[in-house]
């Protein structure tokens, strides 16, 4: 699907918080064909509402396709591109790096305060550092770390919300 | 009450008067509630012919056709008569029993995630764990597989649920947040797609299934009547106008009429009504009716603009939509248009070799047509019978065409007629088959014999299975690799009584019309009349696949 028309999107869905929800959706994706970059689901403010969101790679016509599909499926309360409006978002990274000696060390702790993240597990080789923040700086914080060597990573997925600022 | 006294009560709220179905260890609760609940229960002699006399059932009726099966296989013979469901959209409701919920996930015996697999072909399903969300999920069930875009739903039923006590407490309304299907098409649309009908001098309709589903027939009709639009069909919307209206134009796509075709590749402004553009009708997507600006009215919002480019969308309810229409229908001035189509009708009609003494599967078809004058219910299997059908009986009604439009299943012809004829009980039905197909499913002559349903099935013999030989023949270098069945039959004329059933067979021309009519005759019983046909008789025309619509290649002796 390489397309240069391709384009990252969010897409909130707010679903029945129910059993089977999320094997209807991630079914629907890799039955026609679609690419989930990351999908991650909670319970809303309405205990029986959860909010799924997924991001997407894809032309107009493959979202418009994502977008009415989605909104087919008889669990699916309402769907929101939110990348069409403004929006806010934000993915929580947790980063096991290798820090072989005490300059490698320094230097971690350093863009650890320059990028305000954490740090969260010292071990004799290793420090686990936390990152939240937007997609551009997580991006950039893992290509820095990337440079001292990445042991383990795991990260949350993108969530998203529409703003309210100025409406 | 127990779970399965509420599922009664349940069904009988919701008019279910006849299922379809197979007992099994995991429904026997259900299956007693049932036994003396005055529902009628028609075993079938599998799981599948149950799923396809429910769909034949909701085709010929235009209700909601139930069936039942049990877990693990019960559920997923089933699975191919869902999906031959889901794919033309026909309204459904499925239960299965399920093994009890403290065994879900213990790999039971006769256990399968029934949920799990039939999910990418139900329009939705559900497991339901407490007795006392029995009543409010079938209803659900109902209202979700008969409105909006209709499709099958499953009702998984764990046993131990059937069982258990519960309340019986039937919702008269239903509220569902996350399902509100659109009736109104958008006026502005509607306006907008009159405006451009009002400014088309080469203007067509093509219809579809959701015509037909919607019960939109009569208003097409006064519409194409009033404007004097002519009317193409896909398989699915055959029926939706009497095929000698002079309006008609036949089925378009791959072995469409070349009038039809000619029509798509010349007009200037299609108005596509509840058709979806499959590849089997639109043939190369990029030079589909490469003059004309597309109006596309469908119930569903993701089948417009899935695989051609729309300039007037409609989402609603296509019979609502064409009222709107009708009271807005311009008069444009069609005339040469339809003179050209007269032209191309004389010039280029459907026609086949008549020559000779063999019998042609063209001429048994349009023999039955003559015979039945049309007020016949038709159901095919899948192949060559099926589009012989569909170019050479002179459908009159909509819903007399029975047919697995989308999936193309085998073996769905000849369940699916005895659903019909459950349905339309005065109705002739007849199964328009072949003989590889008819021996999908042959198991439900005992079905048709035991409950006296006189279905029909004319098998057209050609010993091979034809349009994969036709294929092979045009395209693989004649190597007719697994198609060719001839000296395997059974006698299908001692088999039929073997069960029962009446038995005919025709070899000569002469010999078909007083056959096929002491056959149609039975009233009592099934009959088969197997007709010895051509063997190298080919579907003609025919669209190549991948090919453009106005790339038809004909083949007369």
């Amino acid at each position: 699907m390489a397309n240069n028309d391709s384009k990252v999107h969010i897409i909130s869905v707010t679903v029945e918080n129910r059993s089977g929800v999320l094997a209807r959706i991630a079914g629907l994706f890799s039955a026609r064909g679609y690419n989930i970059d990351s999908l991650s689901v909670g319970e809303t403010e309405d205990p029986t509402v959860s909010r799924m969101t997924i991001v997407v790679r894809g032309d107009e016509k493959i979202l418009e396709q994502i977008y009415k599909q989605l909104n087919k499926l008889i669990d699916v309360i309402k769907v929101q591109d939110l990348t069409s409006e403004e929006f806010i978002d934000r993915e929580l990274v947790l980063v096991k790096v290798h820090t072989a000696n005490g300059q490698a060390r320094q230097e971690v702790m350093q863009l650890v305060n320059i990028f305000r993240a954490k740090i969260i597990d010292v071990g004799k080789k290793t420090l686990t550092v936390e990152v939240a923040g937007s997609g551009s700086k997580v991006r950039a914080m893992i290509e820095f770390l990337k440079g001292f060597g990445i042991k383990e990573i795991t990260r949350t997925g993108r969530i998203a919300i529409s703003r309210e600022f100025g409406k | 009450m127990t779970g399965s006294q509420i599922i009664v009560e349940t069904l009988k709220k919701e008019k279910v008067s006849v299922m379809f179905g197979y007992p099994g260890g995991s429904v026997l609760p259900l299956c007693d509630a049932l036994y003396d609940s005055g529902i009628r229960f028609i075993l079938t002699r599998h799981e599948q012919g149950a799923a396809h006399a429910a769909d034949g059932f909701a085709r010929a009726s235009g209700k909601t056709g139930v069936c039942l099966a049990t877990s693990g296989p019960g559920a997923t013979n089933l699975v191919t008569g869902i999906a031959t469901a889901y794919m033309d959209s026909i309204p459904m409701v499925i239960l299965t029993g399920q093994v009890a919920t403290h065994l879900i996930g213990n790999d039971a015996f006769q256990e399968v995630d029934t949920t799990g697999i039939t999910r990418p072909i139900t329009k939705h399903n559900y497991l339901v764990k407490n007795p006392n969300d029995l009543v409010r999920t079938i209803r659900e069930a109902f209202y979700v597989a008969s409105t909006g875009k209709p499709g099958p739903v499953l009702v998984d039923i764990p046993v131990d649920v059937q069982k258990a006590e519960g309340n019986f407490v039937y919702p008269e309304r239903l509220e569902m947040r996350s399902y509100k299907p659109v009736y109104e098409g958008h006026p502005l649309q509607i306006e907008r797609a009159m405006k451009l009908l009002a400014e088309s001098k080469k203007p067509l309709i093509i219809a579809g299934g959701g015509v037909i589903s919607a019960n939109g027939s009569a208003q097409l009709r006064k519409f194409a009547e009033k404007t004097r639009t002519p009317v193409a069909l896909t398989l699915m919307g055959l029926g939706s106008i009497p095929t000698d209206h002079p309006l008609h134009l036949g089925m378009v796509g791959m072995h469409g009429t070349r009038y039809g075709n000619y029509a798509v590749m010349e007009t200037d402004l299609m108005l596509a009504i509840g058709c979806r553009f499959d590849d089997r009708v639109t043939g190369k997507i990029n030079e589909f009716a490469p003059k004309a600006k597309i109006v596309h009215v469908d119930i569903d919002p993701a089948s417009i603009g899935k695989n051609v480019e729309v300039e007037v969308p409609i989402v609603g309810h296509i019979t609502s939509v064409l009222q709107k229409f009708l009271e807005h229908a311009p008069k444009p001035d069609t005339s040469e248009w339809l003179a050209k189509i007269a032209e191309w009708k004389e010039k280029y009609p459907l026609t086949y070799n008549h020559g000779g003494d063999g019998l042609k599967p063209q001429f048994v078809v349009q023999t039955l047509s003559d015979i039945t004058g049309g007020d016949a219910v038709i159901s095919t299997e899948v192949g060559q019978n099926q589009m012989w059908t569909a170019q050479y009986f002179k459908f009159k009604k909509p819903r007399s065409l029975i047919s697995s439009g989308g999936l193309g299943t085998m073996g769905f012809g000849f369940p699916a007629a005895i659903g019909a004829q459950v349905a339309c009980p005065d109705a002739t039905v007849v199964d328009i088959a072949g003989d590889g197909s008819i021996q999908m499913n042959i198991q439900e002559l005992s079905t048709a014999v035991t409950e006296k349903i006189p279905v029909k099935v004319v098998i057209l013999n050609n010993c091979c299975l034809g349009m994969v030989r036709q294929w092979q023949e045009l395209f693989y270098k004649r190597r007719y690799a697994f198609t060719c069945l001839k000296g395997t039959h059974p006698n299908f004329v001692k088999l039929a009584e073997a069960y029962g059933a009446a038995g005919y067979r025709v070899e000569k021309k002469s010999d078909l019309k007083k056959i096929l009519i002491k056959a149609l005759a039975e009233r009592e019983r099934p009959a088969i009349v197997e007709c010895i046909v051509e063997p190298e008789e080919n579907v003609f025309p025919m669209v190549p696949a991948g090919a453009s619509l106005n790339e038809m290649v004909e083949g007369l002796a």
